[in-house]
């Protein structure tokens, strides 16, 4: 064998390389695993993989670490996963103070971040990056839907509610954009309160007629249960995170008929929903939730990218995530010119099937709803 | 109308000062009694509420979980003391603190592996459910009211516990002099396991009753702990009368603060501005009033100076 044909069998052994097997992609998810909003992360966490362990692409490596649901061990982790683990993607946030905190430093380091959850305003109109993609929602976008429909539901004097937090107040604006009565109270709340008989004493002296709360996790247990006692009894209405799978177990009755804007749920009839579901349920016994819908669409708008296009071709790849050739458990998916879905939002009321409370739908409360930020972002 | 929504929001800041003040005065206590500082403290608030939310599911009855969290709570507290918070009252109060942050993760990781991570339903007992009108035609919460009525008659019981008694004789020595009430025959590491399943107790109480008004979840004590702590340095430290005042005072702040402040910021600006910005300095109250309480009197109200 002389130099020429050991240099060339070189050659094709890179070329082959090149071709047979495809870059690796390493994930880096970050998310809430203890601590009161875990249940959250969880989902998050078991929605993701599960579309990793269907899909058993060898080429997709996932890290997983828990942010406690605090910004400054979610930057250490996304510091360490950066720089040590050599990530090439981001994932997993919940809450959007943590993702303030991460997002815009991993993405000016040239890394993908991909949103499971928090999409906060900053982020999807003057702060908006081309490595960044909103697989769920732009944060406005359920309270909109609560809003567009509050009125239909005979609600015209509403007394709304939030933490004071980025997404709290993106809460509140987006529900006011399209809710057609009058707002006669507006309280923000403690992030991770647990007592309301403050707020629902101002609730009922407000002379309201019905009742918006965006309050996730335990925050949303804790309310509805002392809500319910109270006798106030004026509808409920809110964003899906307030009554979603992974608390209603919790809430009990106190949460049966209220309503919630949603752009996905268990029921929604589609293919790719209904195998997600049954696989979901099958893995981990237990009904999905919103955030594990967010988890399991972001694992294969992921997945459909790395399919077409190589992560260290940061071009190719971003077009790959943009093109969202995936089937989505939403159905219809498809990503506006800021990074974040157009897609349809939904209605609906909290029900009991045999022992177990879940969602059904009631209603369509838009269309085609994208991000309403986008005119501001200029990439 | 709105006297009457004053009056409502104070009998909400009394209910959740009553509440404060049992975990507190476990903590006062226990701090006054042994010199020890009990981070874990909040840990047995989770496990009495878990005990309660547990034991409820089970057999449906409140009544039965409230035992049971009394009981799981105390043993709790006894094993822990027996086993680890023994070997720290001669260490000083970082090694203190070291130790019992890391019984706050050995609870929530045991208690994340035994009951998973997802809240846990607690109800009101049916009893008690639901709201009653008070005189003036005020209808407030009947559970509510139980639970100042609970909170006062601890707070009742352990002054005649700790005045009139002779455990509660022994308890004042045990603060004064320990080594002086050993000397007297008194077994003193046996008032200590008492002393702190007692303070255990009382916290796994206010778990339990606390819980079925809010989310029974891992990692639900440590907000209340840190609370109770600007309770007991607002009171004293050491004094049972100055966590019940301090715990009022926290409570009142903080539920008439998160009222009035932003009722009164929305005459100068727009009430979505006020909402926001009333609640962020009323989240600041509380510790506002603890700077100035120490002050004044760096001892806290009642503690010696």
């Amino acid at each position: 064998m002389n130099v020429k044909t050991i240099l060339m069998a070189a050659v094709a052994a890179v070329a082959m390389a090149d071709n047979a097997t495809a870059e690796p992609v390493k994930v880096g998810m970050i998310t809430t695993l203890s601590g009161g909003g875990a249940s959250l992360g969880i989902d998050t966490r078991d929605g993701f993989m599960l579309a990793v362990g269907m899909a058993n692409n060898p080429d997709l490596e996932v890290i997983i670490e828990d942010d406690q649901r605090k910004p400054d061990v979610a930057v250490q982790l996304a510091d360490k996963m950066i720089q040590s683990d050599k990530v090439d993607v981001l994932t997993g946030i919940v809450w959007s103070n943590l993702a303030m905190a991460v997002v815009p430093a991993a993405t000016a380091q040239g890394k993908f971040y991909l949103s499971t959850n928090a999409a906060p305003s900053q982020l999807a109109g003057k702060g908006c990056n081309p490595n960044y993609f909103a697989v769920s929602y732009q944060n406005d976008n359920l309270h909109e839907a609560a809003g567009a429909y509050a009125a239909t539901a005979g609600i015209t004097k509403a007394f709304i509610m939030a933490p004071n937090y980025p997404a709290g107040k993106d809460s509140l604006a987006g529900f006011k954009r399209f809710y057609e009565g009058d707002v006669v109270g507006e309280v923000y709340t403690q992030l991770g309160q647990t007592d309301y008989a403050g707020e629902i004493a101002q609730i009922r002296a407000s002379g309201a007629d019905g009742v918006f709360i965006f309050l996730p996790g335990g925050m949303g247990i804790s309310f509805v249960k002392q809500y319910a006692d109270s006798g106030v009894g004026l509808p409920l209405i809110g964003p899906a995170f307030s009554f979603d799978q992974s608390i209603l177990q919790a809430m009990g009755d106190a949460a049966l008929g209220t309503l919630n804007g949603a752009n996905w749920s268990p029921d929604l009839d589609n293919a790719a929903n209904a195998a997600f579901v049954t696989a979901f349920a099958e893995k981990y016994d237990r009904l999905p939730s919103v955030y594990a819908s967010y988890g399991y669409d972001t694992a294969n708008l992921l997945l459909s990218a790395m399919a077409k296009a190589s992560v260290a071709d940061a071009p190719a790849f971003r077009a790959a995530l943009k093109a969202a050739d995936f089937a989505s458990v939403r159905g219809k998916f498809a990503f506006g010119p800021a990074n974040h879905p157009i897609q349809d939002l939904y209605v609906r009321e909290v029900v009991k099937e045999g022992d177990l409370y879940t969602n059904k739908i009631v209603g369509t409360a838009m269309t085609d709803r994208g991000n309403p930020y986008e005119g501001e972002c200029k990439m | 109308m709105t006297a009457m929504l004053l009056i409502e929001q104070a009998l909400n800041g009394l209910q959740y000062g009553v509440m404060l003040f049992l975990m507190a005065a476990g903590l006062t206590l226990v701090f006054g009694v042994m010199g020890l500082i009990n981070l874990a403290h909040g840990s047995l608030f989770m496990v009495g509420a878990f005990a309660c939310a547990a034991v409820a599911g089970a057999t449906g009855s409140f009544w039965l979980g409230l035992a049971a969290s009394l009981a799981a709570a105390a043993a709790a507290g006894a094993i822990v003391e027996m086993t680890v918070i023994r070997r720290l009252y001669a260490r000083d109060h970082l090694d203190q603190v070291l130790a019992t942050f890391a019984l706050i993760l050995v609870f929530s990781e045991g208690t994340r592996w035994a009951f998973g991570s997802f809240p846990l339903y607690l109800d009101i007992p049916a009893a008690l459910a639901g709201p009653v009108t008070l005189p003036g035609g005020l209808e407030y919460p009947l559970y509510r009211l139980v639970l100042i009525g609970v909170g006062l008659g601890v707070a009742a019981g352990l002054f005649w516990l700790i005045g009139r008694t002779r455990l509660g004789i022994r308890i004042r020595a045990g603060e004064a002099d320990r080594e002086m009430i050993a000397a007297l025959g008194v077994d003193i590491s046996r008032l200590y396991t008492i002393v702190f399943a007692l303070g255990a107790a009382l916290a796994g109480l206010a778990g339990a009753l606390v819980g079925a008004l809010q989310s029974v979840q891992v990692g639900m004590g440590e907000p209340v702990l840190i609370l109770a702590f600007v309770v007991i340095v607002i009171g004293g430290i050491g004094s049972i009368k100055g966590a019940l005042v301090g715990a009022i005072l926290v409570g009142m702040t903080d539920t008439l603060g998160r009222f009035v402040l932003p009722l009164a910021l929305g005459t100068v600006m727009s009430r979505s501005d006020a909402g926001a910005i009333g609640a962020a300095l009323a989240s600041m109250l509380i510790y506002i009033l603890m700077a100035v309480v120490l002050v004044l009197r760096p001892g806290g109200l009642y503690g010696r100076a």
